[in-house]
């Protein structure tokens, strides 16, 4: 009988902690999309992109269309190509020290990165459930409060307040943890793909300008064809220059802003965590000045 | 060496299964009365005792023994009445053949009169609850006079684990060391060396003394063979450390709330217990011994009886105390599960935690941005001494918090006990009264039918049976009123422990995260420092 009116009496604090819920994940989400949207404007040339502008202008319903069945289907095969082909141009040696270093760290860089992006998520999660288990420790310990309105009992009521306060902070400190590290390895996990993705679209089109090179020293040998093969050529040539600089310019940027991600990111976590752990220490000591 | 170890667990574990059917075959007897059941137990008990063991017989065995509601304690507490009635049979079932032997024949009934070798527990009943009461009456309120409440300066402490002897024989012994100003011992401070199986016989010897008369003694910490065979077989691991660790805290606690009691203190078992050097080997808490058997048969005959009782209760305030510890006891158990769980998680945590420190520190080693890299080691730091915080966390939240929590349902479940027994006290004092009136009614058939001699011994009867219900009388308000002061007085206790251990809790609650401000502050420079 007692158990289930203190269910009931539970319920108002359920509802909360479904919103509080709610609105940790809706500010995680809204958090990613901005940091995305600053991304895309801060780029040199993204940023005149017509897409863009429509993007942020366009004060009626956009109604974009999902990728349909066939379309997912592409991707996926485009995918596939893509890493095959990528172990294949892997493969070929870089002239440019640069790049050969940026690969091997953007490597190194993307695995360890997934490795502590799994691992902080883990770890969140485990907060997660200790944060549950407090709050069902308040709970048994008001059904415990409850019996009567001994000394004892009342005692207990306030442990149970206290249990219930630490529960909110520990599920912020959670969701904290979860927004500022390990949002911001995720992002930078799938950055540094992007980067490496980079470095393949560069590496294939090295590919292609030697190709049209040794191309172009048969047709001379050959003497036939020899002006096609000169302007293959040449437009090899000129889309590998230019990549080639695009490239630089942009994994130089891509440090840049991951430093000061971090930074930004590491600082408001240890502030954060800083404010919580004060907040814990306030709630306990003025629970019980008198114990 | 190691697979020989590993077979002798094996074939324990298997021999514990058998007994596990034996004591489910048990029940089934009980619970249908018929006799193919019992036979069927029979025939599993002589066959596990009989040619499959000459490794058995060299057991000393009085750690060993199965849990039959499955090695997790918390299982025990968990599972409803039914398990709850043979836990404490069932406790001590063991191996040890030899002692068993003597005992057995198919034709007795389990509700019964002692057999042969048991002379030793066969008189308890009768005698002791005549002598108990009137040696310790006095002394007993001389001490009450002298200490108000339960203040008695007597400190206990348990300590130095360490193992004795080698392979299956190996035990724990444990040093007990007791400081005190009471007169009632021979020195101020004295310490003995006392192993697991003197515990449970000192229990033993204190519950069959005092809990038919309305005592609540305090539970012995539960058997467990999983990790007393670990021990034994050996193994140097966490595991084995952390389970000797939590038995002597547990035998710790165990032997400071027995000392507490007034009367129990002065128990003369209590003090050999506490300060004599040796002490002979409590055999009987062996279940295999015919005193073990006894018990168990005695144990499942109450289980029964008390379904079939059905008291008058005329005293309003035992059916409230009933109902109140029914609802105490089941609330404890919630919380209890859910410590148990915050103690799993909070380890899970602390693991995921170093996990992720080892992959920033990678990731810092990796990034080629120096002061980017500096912080992400620095940060990895604070990760491992923030896991290093949440074990100390977990350990509070078990020693602390989670342990006093099965300590007081195990309590619970002996002040269940002790109500038992005022109720077998009802019944005994109403069966006599119901035999006085036989009597009377035989007498008065006699007169008529006119037998001198016959009628003068039924006049003997009666008056024996007008003694006997006198005696019911009497011992049935002794209990009642020893029963309340008893609760009260747990009540008591009950309230200063639990406020004691919580704000102990809570004040390592406070602690660790006074210690994560300090961590974080550290690391908030370093942090900026990123250019």
């Amino acid at each position: 009988m007692t158990t289930t009116l203190t269910e009931i009496k539970h319920l108002p604090t359920l509802a909360l902690l479904v919103c509080c819920e709610y609105l940790a994940i809706f500010k995680k989400t809204v958090a990613m999309h901005e940091v995305f949207l600053c991304r895309v404007a801060a780029h040199p040339i993204l940023r005149k992109d017509l897409n863009f502008h429509v993007f942020l202008e366009y004060n009626q319903d956009l109604s974009v269309r999902g990728k349909n069945k066939k379309e997912k289907l592409e991707d996926f095969f485009k995918n596939m190509v893509k890493s095959a082909d990528g172990v294949i141009v892997s493969g070929v040696k870089d002239v440019d020290d640069f790049f050969e270093h940026e690969r091997t760290f953007l490597v190194e860089y993307h695995n360890r990165v997934k490795d502590a992006s799994a691992k902080s998520d883990k770890m969140t999660r485990s907060h997660k459930n200790v944060a549950d288990d407090y709050n069902r420790i308040g709970s048994s310990l008001y059904a415990l409060g409850t019996q009567d309105s001994t000394d004892i009992c009342k005692f207990f009521l306030k442990v149970s307040e206290l249990f219930d306060k630490t529960r909110k902070i520990e599920a912020r400190v959670s969701a904290d943890e979860d927004l500022k590290l390990s949002d911001l390895l995720k992002y930078y996990l799938r950055e540094s793909q992007a980067a490496k993705d980079l470095l393949y679209r560069r590496s294939r089109s090295l590919v292609d300008y030697e190709n049209a090179n040794k191309a172009l020293d048969k047709a001379r040998a050959k003497n036939k064809d020899v002006l096609q093969a000169e302007t293959t050529q040449q437009i090899c040539c000129q889309k590998f220059e230019k990549i080639s600089e695009s490239a630089k310019q942009e994994l130089i940027d891509f440090k840049t802003r991951r430093v000061a991600a971090f930074r930004k990111n590491l600082v408001e976590l240890a502030e954060l965590e800083l404010k919580h752990a004060k907040l814990q220490v306030m709630c306990a000591v003025r629970k019980c000045p008198s114990d | 060496m190691e697979i020989a170890d590993r077979i002798s667990f094996l074939y324990i574990f298997c021999l514990f299964a058998m007994k596990e059917c034996c004591n489910s075959c048990y029940m089934l007897h009980m619970a249908t009365g018929s006799s193919n059941f019992f036979l069927f137990f029979w025939f599993f008990f002589w066959k596990q005792s009989s040619p499959s063991s000459p490794e058995p017989a060299s057991l000393p065995a009085e750690d060993l023994s199965t849990n039959s509601n499955g090695p997790k304690p918390s299982e025990i507490m968990l599972d409803g009445d039914r398990e709850d009635l043979f836990a404490e049979a069932t406790e001590e079932v063991s191996l040890d053949s030899p002692e068993r032997d003597p005992i057995l024949s198919p034709e007795t009934t389990p509700a019964v009169t002692p057999v042969t070798p048991t002379a030793l527990i066969a008189p308890r009943m009768e005698s002791k609850s005549v002598t108990a009461p009137v040696i310790f009456d006095r002394s007993r309120e001389e001490i009450e006079e002298e200490a108000n409440g339960d203040l008695f300066d007597i400190e206990i402490n348990v300590s130095d684990p360490e193992k004795v002897g080698d392979g299956m024989n190996a035990y724990m012994a444990y040093r007990v060391t007791t400081k005190t100003s009471l007169s009632i011992f021979h020195k101020n401070e004295f310490s003995v060396k006392r192993r697991f199986s003197d515990f449970l016989g000192l229990h033993s010897k204190l519950a069959t003394k005092y809990m038919h008369i309305g005592y609540i003694v305090p539970p012995a910490p539960e058997k467990s063979i999983v990790g007393m065979t670990k021990v034994k077989v050996g193994k140097e691991d966490s595991s084995s450390t952390e389970f000797v660790e939590k038995r002597r805290a547990a035998l710790e606690r165990y032997l400071q709330r027995t000392v507490k009691h007034p009367t129990l203190l002065q128990d003369p078992d209590l003090r050999q217990f506490l300060e004599s050097s040796e002490l002979p080997r409590a055999v009987n808490t062996q279940a295999l011994s015919g005193a073990g058997i006894l018990r168990m048969v005695n144990k499942a005959a109450d289980a029964v009886n008390k379904m079939t009782i059905k008291m008058n209760e005329s005293d309003a305030w035992f059916e409230e105390k009933q109902q109140q510890f029914e609802n105490l006891d089941q609330q404890l158990r919630k919380l209890h599960a859910s410590v148990e769980a915050l103690v799993c998680h909070r380890k899970e945590l602390s693991a995921n935690t170093a996990a992720f420190a080892k992959s920033a520190a990678m990731l810092g080693n990796s990034e080629d941005h120096t002061a980017l890299s500096r912080a992400l080691s620095q940060l990895a730091e604070v990760e491992e001494k923030i896991d290093q915080l949440h074990q100390e966390q977990a350990f509070a939240d078990f020693y602390v918090f989670s342990e006093l929590l099965g300590d007081y349902i195990r309590l619970i479940a002996a002040v269940k006990g002790v109500f038992d027994h005022r109720m077998k006290c009802w019944q005994k004092w109403q069966d006599a009264q119901v035999t006085l009136q036989k009597k009377r009614e035989a007498e008065a058939k006699l007169q008529l039918a006119n037998k001198p001699d016959k009628l003068q011994q039924a006049k003997d009867e009666i008056k024996e049976w007008e003694t006997k219900v006198q005696q019911g009388e009497k011992d049935f308000e002794q209990i009642s009123k020893t029963i309340r002061k008893e609760v009260g007085r747990f009540e008591k206790e009950r309230v200063k422990d639990f406020k004691t251990v919580i704000i102990e809790y809570l004040e390592s609650l406070v602690q660790t995260q006074q210690q994560l401000i300090k961590y974080w502050e550290a690391f908030l420079p370093e942090a900026k420092a990123i250019a």
